[in-house]
């Protein structure tokens, strides 16, 4: 929270800015229960359900990115894919060099950054529709590229080397605990992302395009930016893909079944709130097991809540939450508080955070008049 | 050095001509109207000047620095603050983050202080207190107010203002003239586009008049108005009985 100078009232007067409407420290609390459940869940939790988080936490990386992507930058990829395999296929070829595959993780997203940037250049260019086309262009052409690599095994693929001197029950708990710090990582950074000034310039882009521009904002090297966040993040989501299977594939790590995927979470949970995709991810897997003696009903009954949810709550299920309660888990806005306007505080303001914030940021000078 | 400086200016949308030649240069803290009918090309000007618009052929320069390379939101931080005739919120954020952009990326600033400009330049427009409204929720009369206050936010050297005086009461009128007056007195250049003559004529000391895309009038405000170019331009002196001056 900081102090603003108010024009009416003079400098003693306190207008205050925070960031959010519940007190910080309970989402931190909270946040850091949630993490330490999950980090010791392989040691509690039968192997196949640690199996089924291992996957939902893919699906977050990939529906986190593609919502920063096209709910905030709107940009509206159906080529992430390509980013999926390149990353699967960086952690193969390192492996292949003799690198441990959990180390090529990093690598692998970096890799993919590094690539993206020139594609922004060829991509940026486009707008709507045709940019989508050619995001799908560029991840078959990246497909295309890997075929061609004896190394990488061509269109059969490859095992992944590195993995065989560790027990069954040791390999699966590092490929948890790797995807799951993975997936933390990539929460946490788009959560830092979006309450930093690019976050509300990503939301201002988000919103009005047009409006945004004669503000100040640079459209074009925002996107370019996140293009190149959501190359690595979905890198990363195929690095981590790669470890958690014995055989890397074409077929299967470029697969369009992941956009879809990104797509159909991000939709049903919302889009341009950091919540949405996670919800539409634990809806993804509920409706998964729930449906899955199920046959051919699965594949309609997802369709039927996908095309329910564009058509009425287009904001998605993260949305009537957001507009029914008021209720931000993870916030990135700005909130005004004015004491003289409004005299009486929440009570969920709590002074702890304030003067922590206060004595940090806000020196005297800062607000002197 | 003029301000601002537009130089042989002309676009046209297929048949149409937006921007006929339209020259005209702005000194430092001017303060100018700009009327015309429905279509003469008003808000286009604007977007030419902002970069909204790319000219044909012609120039326009901003402090001396030609702005046919320059884009859109470096023109912004320049100091070309514009506000839009249909307002353009952002609307699924609070007023005061509406302009928080503007205040951190027009005006370069960041943290306490771009709070303060943001939140400094909603009490100049009188909407300090729906600062945690959501601007999607705002009626006609607050979102025109807000693009005022986003612009403002900006940090502008000069502001192009599109009708934002359009369905004010005469006291609002007089209110948001003072407003507009007390910016000028601290140097900010105004471009006020209006149909409301009256708001124009207690602000500016200077009015184009603008028909088909070309600029048919200049000069001083009553003058302007009683001149046979802008009277032919409205047809016989509807703009003048509209407005209730006389
Ligand atoms: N982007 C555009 N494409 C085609 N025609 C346009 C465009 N923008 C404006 N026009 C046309 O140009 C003319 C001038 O519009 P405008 O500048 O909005 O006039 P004013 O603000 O003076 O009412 C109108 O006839 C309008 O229909
Ligand atoms: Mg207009």
């Amino acid at each position: 929270m900081k102090k603003v100078r108010n024009l009416d009232h003079g400098a003693d007067s306190l207008v205050t800015v925070r960031r959010s409407r519940i007190n910080p420290l309970y989402t931190l609390i909270g946040a850091v229960v949630l993490s330490g459940l999950l980090t010791w869940a392989p040691w509690f939790l039968p192997a196949a359900d640690v199996s089924i988080l291992q996957n939902f936490f893919i699906l977050v990386i990939m529906a986190t990115m593609w919502n920063l992507l096209a709910g905030y930058a709107g940009m509206v990829s159906i080529g992430q894919q390509g980013f999926i395999g390149l990353g699967a296929y960086a952690v193969l070829y390192f492996a292949i060099k003799g690198v441990n595959p959990f180390v090529a993780i990093p690598l692998a997203i970096i890799v993919c950054a590094i690539i993206a940037l020139p594609v922004t250049y060829l991509l940026l260019r486009l707008r709507g529709g045709y940019f989508s086309v050619a995001t799908w262009v560029v991840a078959n052409t990246a497909m295309l590229l890997i075929l061609s690599f004896t190394l990488l095994g061509g269109g059969t693929g490859a095992a992944l080397p590195g993995l065989v001197n560790l027990s069954p029950d040791q390999l699966n708990h590092d490929r948890y605990l790797s995807t799951w710090f993975v997936a933390l990582v990539v929460v946490v950074a788009t959560y830092l992302l979006l309450r930093s000034r690019l976050g509300l310039v990503l939301s201002s882009v988000r919103d009005n395009e047009v409006a945004s521009r004669s503000s100040g904002t640079k459209v074009t090297s925002t996107r370019r930016l996140i293009f190149i966040v959501a190359a690595a993040g979905c890198g990363a989501a195929g690095a981590v893909l790669a470890i958690s299977q014995p055989f890397i594939q074409p077929g299967n790590e470029f697969s369009l079944s992941w956009t879809a995927q990104m797509l159909f979470v991000s939709m049903i949970g919302g889009l341009g709130t950091i919540e949405g995709p996670i919800l539409g991810s634990i809806i993804f897997f509920a409706l998964q097991q729930w449906l899955q003696n199920w046959g051919a009903w699965y594949l309609i009954i997802f369709g039927a809540v996908a095309v329910s949810i564009a058509i009425w709550q287009p904001r998605g299920l993260w949305g009537i939450v957001r507009d029914k309660f008021h209720f931000e888990l993870l916030p990135v806005g700005y909130r005004v508080n004015d004491a003289t306007r409004e005299p009486v505080p929440r009570k969920s303001d709590g002074p702890s955070w304030r003067s922590r914030f206060a004595r940090k940021k806000d020196g005297p000078e800062s607000v002197a008049t | 050095m003029p301000l601002l400086q537009l130089e042989g200016v002309s676009k046209r949308f297929g048949q149409v001509v937006v921007a006929d030649g339209i020259t005209f240069q702005l000194e430092e803290g001017a303060s100018v109207g700009v009327v015309g009918p429905n279509g003469a090309g008003k808000t286009s000007m604007f977007g030419l000047i902002s970069g909204d618009i790319k000219p044909d052929s012609g120039s326009i320069s901003f402090e001396g620095r030609d702005l046919h390379r320059v884009a859109t939101p470096t023109r912004c931080r320049m100091g070309i603050g514009r506000t839009y005739q249909i307002p353009q919120p952002f609307e699924h954020m609070t007023v005061f983050e509406n302009t928080l952009v503007a205040a951190q990326q027009g005006a370069r600033t960041r943290g306490v202080a771009s709070y303060e400009k943001a939140y400094q330049s909603l009490e100049r427009v009188g909407m300090a207190a729906l600062a945690n409204r959501p601007a999607g929720s705002l009626a006609l009369l607050h979102r025109k107010r807000l693009e005022l206050a986003r612009a403002l936010s900006s940090n502008p050297r000069i502001l192009l203002l599109d009708e934002i005086a359009g369905g004010l009461t005469d006291a609002e009128v007089v209110d948001l003239s003072a407003v507009i007056r007390g910016l000028q007195g601290e140097g900010i250049a105004i471009l006020w586009i209006e149909h409301v003559v009256r708001a124009l004529l207690s602000t500016v000391d200077r009015l184009l008049c603008l028909a088909n895309g070309a600029l048919v009038a200049d000069g001083e405000p009553r003058e302007v108005l009683a001149s046979d170019a802008v009277r032919t331009v409205y047809l016989g002196g509807r703009i003048i009985n509209e407005s209730g001056v006389s």
